[in-house]
């Protein structure tokens, strides 16, 4: 459905143009029609510049600088200016984690999904007020016939959130990309739309891609998982390779950190050092000047992507020549 | 409401009440209040962690906030080593203020850009007499700084040179500056990565047994509560709904509240995902709650009673609920929310 190569993203550093620093460096992914793949990282690690590379909407002086984005066969990064724009919201669709910065706060909701619904289609006001009346059903929106004339500030989080997912879908798009759409929610509200999210991807077999750095999220969601640290995939693999039996350093490092999993009266096990900012990555492995396990083989030459089982990927020295120690976190 | 542990305890809190008025018209005229905080009561015994848990808008921040004497009281005793923090006058609480530190969620925020490293750390000890000269301060910012784990020699920096974890350690540095005894976590690591964090939730507990440190832990986080808190008070629009040990709570929350928000935490272990959202709608607004419980309007166990009278809390055991369902031996609805799925 969607397959990104070798992608590259960068922006100009302090010396200018001959200087640029990647944000995101060569990355592969790969999503087929149905599935959900969640691209996990902390911050920084270049995720939500990955899903606005694909949409082409990387801010300037940001630019993608190599690689491809291909939807269905045809490559996004060829497209005009005029076609792109047909793609997004058309296609591809995307929610971002604050609904209130991406809603106009001035106009009613009901009419933000019909212009964007007429944007792409050919119809009547009034079909596409129908159209939209429906979604705000279909997303669980209570009393949806007078929420349509309701502003932005009159609903709650949770509610905009749904109303941002009703105008993402208003197009029928084959592929939502989802940036942290649950992460400015509270868990009660969180839970009703990761449900959401789970239900209408199966009923309208959309695929997304959901960015988050929630490992939580990426287990209630997720089909395949792709984790990023700085720029750069590190593994990938489905749901239960990743999180169940994750093989590279850092993948385990993040599970093993998680409260949330840890035996309360021991301590964590926390990952030494802070994620170094672009421009400072290191050589060879980005991760090594944190990594327990690494030899000086790491510091040196960038490790490839390597198959450790069946469509489950590591990017790992270690990995590659059989000493890391092991699946299990 | 319970003894024993009420003695011992270095901060207990009775019936406080923080309410904000919504004033309207030309003469400003009370019209409403936002009942941010109702009536809570809670211990923090001496060098225990006490997580205050619940969802944005619930009252914990302005509770913790309260506590403090940041904020002003309407009703409630603050007892902070015996003595009744509300009934001091501005100068008798200083030596009080010096004893409850806080650090917050954005270390940017709460760090002054303009200031050193330094000077933010030791400007809590001028004022409170620490150090006689400013060489001997600028020793014991060292310490600090030495003690969360960051470079002395970085003191004569400012907070933009820092990354975000390494903010929050000045903060807990600039919290310990003064010798508390009691330091409010709001939100403390809530803005880190996860990495960072458990960095963080380690340096928070190695202070906690070298000082003796008690905390009051704010935060919407029940990963972290249930790996760091001693006891957990869970809060609903304004009210502790749940009390009790941490490991009850978790086990078998009692409160119709408590097992929806557990049951809404995501699962992080790849063996199970959870099922059906535990509770629909949303929170009722805290300038008008819900009259009788307020947690009826979602409730998925509510009775006629709950709609027109207010639960009290009531002691069990260790713990302390407000529903009428909770009974000694059994919960409000045992198991209610807790579907699930298998991947």
């Amino acid at each position: 459905m969607l397959e990104v190569a070798g992608l590259t993203t960068s922006f100009p550093g302090e010396s200018g143009e001959a200087a640029r620093i990647p944000v995101v460096d060569g990355s592969d992914l790969e999503i087929a029609g149905g599935e959900v793949l969640a691209l996990v990282g902390e911050s920084g690690c270049g995720k939500s510049m990955t899903a606005l590379s694909i949409m082409r909407l990387v801010p300037k002086p940001g630019r993608i600088v190599s690689g491809s984005v291909r939807l269905e066969g045809r490559d996004l990064l060829e497209f005009s200016v005029s076609a792109m724009r047909q793609v997004r919201g058309g296609e591809i669709s995307m929610i971002f984690q604050e609904p209130m910065t991406s809603l106009n706060p001035v106009t009613r909701v009901g009419d933000q999904v019909v212009e964007a619904i007429r944007l792409h289609e050919p119809v009547s006001r009034s079909a596409a007020l129908e159209r939209c009346l429906e979604l705000f059903v279909q997303v669980g929106i209570p009393d949806p016939q007078a929420r349509l004339r309701a502003f932005p500030h009159e609903l709650s989080g949770g509610l905009k959130q749904r109303v941002m997912i009703a105008m993402a879908l208003s197009t029928r798009p084959s592929i939502l990309i989802a940036d942290e759409p649950t992460t400015a929610l509270d868990v009660t509200i969180q839970a009703q739309i990761i449900r959401l999210l789970r239900d209408l991807q199966r009923e309208l077999g959309m695929s997304i891609l959901l960015i988050t750095h929630d490992l939580a999220i990426v287990n209630e969601m997720a089909d395949r998982v792709a984790v990023m640290y700085a720029g750069r995939i590190v593994e990938s693999g489905s749901r239960l390779d990743v999180l169940a039996r994750p093989r590279h350093p850092y993948t385990q490092g993040l599970l093993r950190s998680m409260p949330a999993l840890a035996p309360p009266d021991e301590r964590l096990p926390e990952i030494p050092g802070v994620v170094p900012p672009p421009g400072q990555w290191p050589d060879g492995c980005r991760f090594a000047t944190r990594c327990s396990i690494q030899v000086e083989e790491c510091r040196r030459c960038v490790p490839e992507m390597v198959a450790v089982a069946d469509g489950h990927l590591a990017g790992c020295h270690l990995v590659e020549t059989g000493q890391e120690p092991g699946g299990e976190a | 409401m319970n003894s024993g542990s009420r003695d011992s305890a270095l901060l207990s809190v009775e019936g406080l009440r923080t309410w904000f008025p919504i004033r309207q018209g030309l003469f400003r005229r009370t019209v409403g209040w936002v009942q941010a905080v109702t009536d809570i009561d809670l211990d923090v015994p001496a060098g225990t962690t006490v997580a205050l848990v619940g969802e944005s808008g619930c009252g914990k921040t302005t509770a913790g906030r309260s506590i403090l004497r940041l904020e002003q009281v309407q009703a409630g005793r603050i007892v902070f080593d015996g003595v009744d923090l509300c009934a001091l006058s501005p100068a008798e609480l200083l030596p009080y203020r010096r004893q409850m530190q806080i650090v917050f969620q954005d270390p940017m925020a709460s760090l002054n850009p303009r200031m050193r490293i330094r000077d933010t750390i030791a400007e809590g000890m001028r004022s409170f007499g620490i150090g006689a000269t400013n060489a001997e301060r600028t020793q014991r910012v060292a310490h600090l700084l030495e003690r969360v784990q960051l470079d002395p020699m970085q003191m004569w920096r400012y907070p933009h040179e820092f990354s975000g974890g390494q903010r929050q350690r000045i903060c807990i540095a600039r919290a310990l500056a003064v010798d508390p005894r009691l330091i409010v976590c709001d939100e403390a690591v809530s803005a880190l990565d996860v990495s960072i964090q458990a960095q963080i939730l380690n340096l928070l507990a190695d202070l906690q047994d070298e000082l003796g440190l008690a905390y009051l832990f704010i935060t919407h986080d029940l990963g972290v509560v249930r790996y760091l808190a001693d006891r957990v008070a869970v809060m609903y629009l304004g009210q502790i709904v749940e009390s009790g040990p941490t490991e009850q709570i978790f086990s078998s929350p009692q409160h119709p509240y408590t097992q929806a928000l557990l049951a809404a935490v995501p699962s992080a272990d790849p063996g199970r995902r959870s099922g059906a959202p535990p509770v629909s709608g949303d929170v009722p607004s805290p300038s008008s709650p819900p009259p009788g419980c307020r947690f009826h309007t979602r409730c998925p166990h509510v009775t006629e009673r709950c709609r027109r009278e207010m639960p009290q809390p009531v002691s069990l055991d260790d713990r302390v609920i407000r529903c009428f369902l909770a009974s000694p031996g059994g919960g409000a609805a045992e198991g209610a929310g807790q579907g699930g799925e298998n991947p």
